[in-house]
């Protein structure tokens, strides 16, 4: 397994909610990342954000952990969640806020604030 | 690429959908939006779903045909 794929499945597994997406949470560069981040943030999570445009093998390689084609990727607890609209819609029905209490716990919101950047690159 | 390709290649994979629709968003050819409500999601947890419109749709999201895609899937049940 390469070094970058590595950093990245570390990521997946090491970070309660993991945010693959297109920017950072300051400077989102797409819409679907966009959604998927708000989505998150109103459900409390505690965000840990990849930003994936600084290096095309990012996605490549993250794509080939996860299986899924697009970006943004959530994982909570190492388990692909999905992209922007499943996670829009789970936000929607109540399940995300279901799904992070599961897995996180009933006190997931009082974790770190969303926000925090990891750089897969530099690791 | 043309809404016409992306529903061809998403009826072959869901010959059964009760509903299927493609939009472009933006008109630029690679900002879509697809529905599909089919038998197959029936009991289907959403990630599954989503995974099997990836899968009709693998081709142009490898190569950068799909710039960005919207994905809206429903049972029938």
């Amino acid at each position: 397994m390469s070094e970058l794929r590595e950093t990245i499945q570390q990521v997946i597994e090491n970070e309660p909610v993991a945010l693959f997406m297109k920017g950072t949470p300051q400077f989102v560069m797409c819409g679907n990342s966009e959604r998927a981040l708000r989505a998150l943030r109103e459900a409390g999570a505690p965000v840990t954000a990849v930003d994936i445009l600084p290096d095309p093998r990012i996605r490549q390689e993250l794509s080939a952990l996860s299986g899924w084609p697009t970006i943004p990727q959530v994982f909570v607890r190492g388990e692909l969640i999905g992209g922007a609209d499943i996670v829009e819609e789970l936000a929607a029905t109540g399940d995300l806020e279901r799904t992070l209490q599961e897995k996180l716990g009933a006190d997931y919101r009082e974790g770190e604030p969303a926000g925090r950047v990891v750089d897969v690159l530099a690791a | 690429m043309s809404t016409a390709r992306l529903e061809t290649l998403l009826r072959a994979a869901f010959p059964d959908a009760a509903e299927l629709d493609v939009a472009d968003r933006t008109g630029g050819g690679d900002h879509f939006q697809v529905a599909v409500t089919s038998p197959r999601f029936n009991g289907l947890p959403l990630l599954e779903q989503h995974r099997l419109v990836n899968e009709a749709l693998a081709d142009p999201l490898a190569d950068g045909t799909i710039h960005e895609l919207r994905i809206k899937t429903r049972g029938t049940e």
